[in-house]
């Protein structure tokens, strides 16, 4: 290319780009409830409009706004790649390998980055999934762990369990470990499950307290105002005091209905003290049926009122900020009057993790 | 043809007479005006798709809209448009879930089905998601329902399907615990109306009601609590009916008259003063389990999950004749002139007809279900003239002669 025409590209790209960061703006600055969307609507025309030499600056913003925002600018490349494809213009591949590769982006903008590759070139995709392995976010990791699994099916003797250790290294999703456990199993090998997952195992419990009408929900009790493990209170139906409780399930489940018998219309609460190294962004990942609260070090982080729907491991990712040192983790779990079967469950799990779902274990005091 | 497209004019639709336009089709009635069932159908077309779904597919024009759901999570959201005659794809979106995806196995997060009022398609799936785009695959607006309001969701899944009426997308995000219906602007995705409403988890679907044909719409929204009808522009409310009323089978509104699933059948006509409406015959030995029922020629029709039709006078609520099919059921029937489709979980389509008088089996086709996947059919069929389109985890089907 001559260099006058080069400049003469650039100089056309450059407005171009301009525009296309601030519609970008515009699609970051949505909020709650749809405000924004009629600016948004507007500039995501825009974007799709400019083509291939948006997708930089869709990749940016990305992980900028909310998770809204991001399935805007998701929606925006898919088109723009797929008209790209389409009209045979070319991609700027190499772009968009070069920002999955950097592991400092946003996950959100790294997980658009990988499907858009996908998109328009699903065998250079294919070649990059496997080196995704150990990478940062969970979604981008899981078709190498795939890989990993699928491997080793057809493999025998030391060769298996060597090829299920490494996809158990890298494994986070439930589903996944699961396969990997069962096999390494068979293979002699026991997988400690709960330190895998960083389940808390050790609690100190109390309870009932009462849940008639299911007002025991919105009742702050006594261990609301303060967790004090020698302390006693006016329970359900008599003073009730804390007790240890260690879980032995392999997917950490704490069952109120062992240690405070089959209540119905009761209110319990579940103390751990969890110990961090360091000061860190983490997430208590929660799977309850029943309805439940969570306080960390006091602060509340969330609080749901449905009973009886369904329960599952990470069924609800609550970020928090753990101090360094001791954090108290409290969770109260209320259970209904309901008599059906299926409703005598009155139990939670929760882990701690970083966003990956990598394990965060309590440090020795 | 002027006089009718005045009146949808007049009334704010801009669909037409053969579109299948939300879940149950026109006004949500499973009655196709200017369709033909098929006595004994074949397969026309078959298109692949990308997730798991029980929500219907849509028909605008010459286009099919259908949802789906993927991923581990099912946490990827599709939307897809198929050429109606050919069933070639013309475009497809995806989208990542922003609420939360877990839902009971046998269903899943692409449960509720999309509607368009002719010129945008607004879908929504279980995670709390909806989006609006053009008929060509444009965006126009996204809301994540859940971001909105954190605890709305409902472990079992969500599967309300939204509608459109007037300028008015409605839909009814009702669980246990954050429970709500919205009114939403069709051109902005913002709210018009927001309406708390009981904390049960709901899966059934609201309806647009008119008293007559030149009448304005209004929306019945139903509940454990019985039927709320409001307007859909201002969310204000008309009338309420507060004997209860299912949670998951939904009203089917005829001639001015509601039958509404609660204690049996109960067909209801609203009065203009807001009162509660006068209750024209309740039928308790009708049964409509999950499935929500039709009203053909003057016949209601309702199938409970075993198999069994039941049919009674839709003026007098007096039984008529009862037929056994193969079930089980999970799928609401379709029909036209005098003949309906009943899909069974296990992919038997029965075509009933009931031109002379009691109904017979006048075919059925069993649909090639993929039997490593155990994919059973959970949506309702669309009905198209001359063609019923039925779908699946893994296929979109259309029938025809």
């Amino acid at each position: 290319m001559k260099p006058y025409v080069a400049v003469l590209l650039l100089a056309a790209i450059s407005p171009l780009r301009a525009s296309v960061e601030d519609s970008v703006k515009s699609i970051l600055a949505v909020e709650r409830e749809g405000r924004g969307n009629e600016v948004a609507s507007a500039a995501w025309q825009e974007i799709v409009k400019a083509g291939p030499c948006a997708l930089p600056g869709i990749l940016a913003a990305a992980g900028g706004g909310s998770e809204v925002a991001d399935n805007w600018l998701r929606l925006a490349g898919d088109v723009i790649i797929e008209n790209a494809v389409r009209d045979r213009k070319p991609v700027p591949l190499a772009e968009l390998q070069s920002f999955l590769a950097d592991t400092k982006h946003a996950a959100s903008a790294r997980l658009i980055a990988f499907d858009l590759i996908k998109l328009a070139d699903s065998g250079a995709a294919d070649v990059i999934e496997p080196t995704l392995i150990q990478d940062p976010v969970q979604a981008l990791r899981r078709g190498a762990v795939q890989r990993l699994i699928d491997a080793a099916k057809n493999q025998t003797g030391d060769q298996k369990k060597a090829a299920y250790l490494s996809a158990l290294a890298a494994v986070r999703d439930e589903d996944q470990t699961a396969v990997i456990a069962a096999e390494l199993k068979s293979l002699g090998v026991e997988v400690d499950l709960p330190r895998h997952f960083g389940f808390v195992m050790k609690w100190d419990i109390i309870g009932p307290f009462d849940n008639a009408g299911r007002k025991g929900f919105d009742t702050a009790f006594p261990p609301e105002q303060e967790v004090k493990i020698d302390g006693a209170y006016p329970g359900k139906t008599a003073e009730v005091k804390w007790q240890r409780f260690e879980s032995q399930d392999e997917y950490g489940k704490l069952d109120f209905n062992k240690p405070l018998g089959m209540q119905k219309e009761a209110t319990a609460y579940a103390a751990s003290t969890f110990f961090s190294e360091t000061e860190r962004d983490a997430e208590l990942r929660l799977g309850c049926k029943n309805a439940w609260k969570v306080w960390l070090n006091g602060k509340l982080l969330f609080a749901r009122d449905e009973y009886h729907r369904g329960q599952e491991i990470d069924q609800y990712k609550l970020k928090c900020r753990l101090n360094k040192g001791a954090n108290v983790i409290l969770v109260k779990c209320c259970q209904n009057e309901q008599k059906e079967e299926w409703t005598v469950e009155w139990e939670f799990k929760l882990r701690v993790c970083d966003s990956t779902g990598t394990a965060i274990l309590s440090a020795s005091k | 043809m002027k006089h009718a497209a005045l009146a949808l004019f007049t009334l704010g639709l801009t669909t037409f007479a053969n579109d299948w336009p939300q879940f149950r089709g026109p006004d949500s009635t499973g009655v196709a005006t200017g369709a033909t069932i098929p006595e004994k159908p074949k397969i026309a077309w078959t298109a692949a798709l990308p997730g798991r779904g029980l929500a219907s597919p849509i028909i605008v024009g010459e286009k099919v809209f259908v949802t789906a759901s993927s991923g581990p999570k099912q946490q990827h959201l599709h939307v897809i448009c198929l050429d109606a005659q050919t069933g070639a794809k013309t475009w497809e979106r995806r989208l990542q879930a922003t609420g939360r995806t877990m839902t009971f196995a046998k269903t899943c997060v692409a449960a509720c089905t999309p509607c368009s009022d002719g010129k945008r398609v607004f879908a929504l799936w279980s995670s709390n998601d909806l989006a609006a785009f053009d008929l060509d695959g444009n965006l126009l607006w996204l809301r994540g329902l859940t971001a909105d309001y954190p605890n709305a969701s409902n472990s079992l899944g969500m599967a309300s399907s939204p509608i459109v009426v007037g300028e008015t997308v409605v839909v009814v995000i009702e669980n246990d615990s954050e429970s709500y219906s919205l009114g939403i602007d069709v051109r902005t995705g913002r709210n018009v109306w927001k309406l708390d409403r009981p904390k049960t988890a709901n899966w059934t679907s609201p309806i647009p009601f008119r008293t007559d044909e030149n009448a304005r719409p209004s929306v019945v929204l139903q509940s454990n609590a019985g039927l709320l009808a409001v307007d859909p522009a201002s969310g204000s409310r008309l009338w309420e009916y507060a004997e209860g009323a299912s949670t998951i089978s939904s009203s089917v509104a005829a001639n001015g008259t509601i039958y509404a699933p609660s204690a049996g059948i109960t067909a209801l006509t609203p009065n203009a003063n807001g009162s509660a409406p006068t209750q024209l015959w309740r039928a308790k030995q009708i049964n409509p389990s999950t499935i929500s029922p039709l009203v053909l020629d003057g016949l209601l029709f309702s199938v409970n999950s075993a198999g069994v039709i039941s049919t009674a006078d839709a003026k007098t609520g007096d039984n008529k004749w009862k037929l056994r099919l193969t079930g089980p059921f999970s799928a609401s029937p379709v029909g036209a002139g005098k003949r309906v489709v009943f899909v069974n979980e296990k992919g038997l389509v029965q075509i009933v007809d009931f031109s002379n008088g009691d109904g017979a089996i006048a075919g059925d086709f069993q649909l090639p279900l993929n039997a490593d996947t155990k994919e059973l059919i959970l949506g309702t069929p669309a009905l198209t003239s001359g063609g019923v389109l039925i779908r699946t985890d893994s296929a979109l089907w259309r029938l025809g002669e």
